[in-house]
């Protein structure tokens, strides 16, 4: 791929200086060796230096560089940039209150993460060695524990645009099945109890937004299939 | 007051799983209705409340009827739970929309035993 110009449409907001967010149109020139849309925004970014946005690993394992790309949640490290439609329109990932352009205060994204008490309870001492498991115990946890938090999933879900302080979210329920499936976790029963609630849990309709944007390809309304799976055989 | 986010009502369960058995349960029921009405003998008022007339389409009927209105209720209310916010307001409609599918369930077996 030689040198070419890629012109976008980017979401500019800088509460300090503007009123109200507006649209700006710009162009970069790539080099050759740049693929992904990362490296694409970086070089916008030396020619624009108020262009604020997060980035991290640029692998596709921190989740930190998640955006709306041409109306569709994903991380921009992961995407080819001559994959995409000009121009090249990016926007903060929706229904999350903007910081400053492209940045999101991800708060209530982390709180609800934080509610389904995302860690192992075992109150068992522990064992000299590791707790073990079955080879199809721990498959289970496939699926589950690659989540990177980037809150792709979650802010493109209907459901948690209209109740973000009460929707877990699909990547809080991913997380607290990741939990709920795991044998060597013994609080089973209160984190269905802690899920049961109509808005925790069953805000969720199956829409399936959060499976079509998940740049891990992990499906958490299947995970959230199973809670309720869980939920019935506790009941009946 | 200061108001808190609460959440935690521990229910949602039995609603989730109701809505789907009444699914399906309304899915089996258009079936037999189909059969049913293409067995007819002629499309006229007698043999249509005819049909409605025999014991098992009668209680399948009203069972149908009932169905639906708690699948609607389900439904609705999680149309209020996400767009509706004050609580006031939600509750009033809640009010509303339960005694309105309760006059419609008695309404239903009027028309049905009727026939």
């Amino acid at each position: 791929m030689t040198k070419r110009t890629v012109q976008f449409k980017i979401y500019r907001y800088d509460p300090d200086k503007d009123d109200k967010p507006y649209m700006q149109d710009i162009s970069v020139e790539l080099e050759a060796s740049d693929k992904k849309l990362l490296d694409a925004i970086t070089r916008l970014k030396v020619k624009d230096d108020t262009l604020s946005f997060r980035r991290s690993c640029r692998e596709g394992v921190c989740g930190s560089d998640a955006m709306n790309i041409n109306g569709k949640n994903g991380l921009a490290c992961l995407t080819d940039v001559d994959s995409l439609q000009q121009p090249i329109t990016l926007r903060p990932l929706p229904g999350l209150p903007v910081i400053r352009d492209l940045v999101v205060d991800m708060t209530q994204f982390f709180k609800q993460y934080h509610s389904i008490t995302p860690y192992l309870i075992n109150n068992e001492p522990a064992p000299e060695r590791e707790r073990l498991q079955t080879p199809e115990e721990r498959e289970e946890l496939n699926g589950l524990y690659e989540c990177i938090l980037c809150a792709c999933c979650s802010t493109s879900c209907p459901s948690f645009w209209w109740n973000p302080d009460k929707f877990v979210g699909p990547a809080g329920l991913l997380a607290a099945y990741r939990f709920i499936a795991d044998t060597r976790d013994q609080a089973t029963s209160e984190r269905l109890d802690n899920l049961e609630d109509p808005y925790r849990l069953f805000r969720c309709h199956t829409i399936m937004n959060c499976v079509d944007v998940c740049p891990k390809s992990l499906n958490p309304t299947r995970a959230i299939g199973k809670i309720k799976d869980m939920m019935l055989r506790r009941a009946i | 007051m200061v108001s808190r986010i609460v959440v935690g009502a521990h229910y949602g369960f039995r609603d989730w799983l109701g809505q789907r058995v009444t699914a399906v349960f309304m899915a089996l029921y258009t079936v037999i209705f189909g059969i049913n009405a293409l067995m007819l003998p002629e499309m006229s008022y007698e043999a249509w409340s005819g049909m409605f007339a025999g014991g098992f389409m009668r209680f399948m009927t009203f069972l149908f009827f009932l169905a639906l209105f708690y699948h609607a209720w389900v439904g609705v209310r999680d149309i209020y739970m996400d767009y509706i916010k004050p609580v006031g307001i939600r509750l009033a409609l809640h009010v509303i929309t339960l005694f309105l599918l309760i006059g419609y369930a008695g309404w239903a077996a009027r028309i049905l035993w009727r026939l």
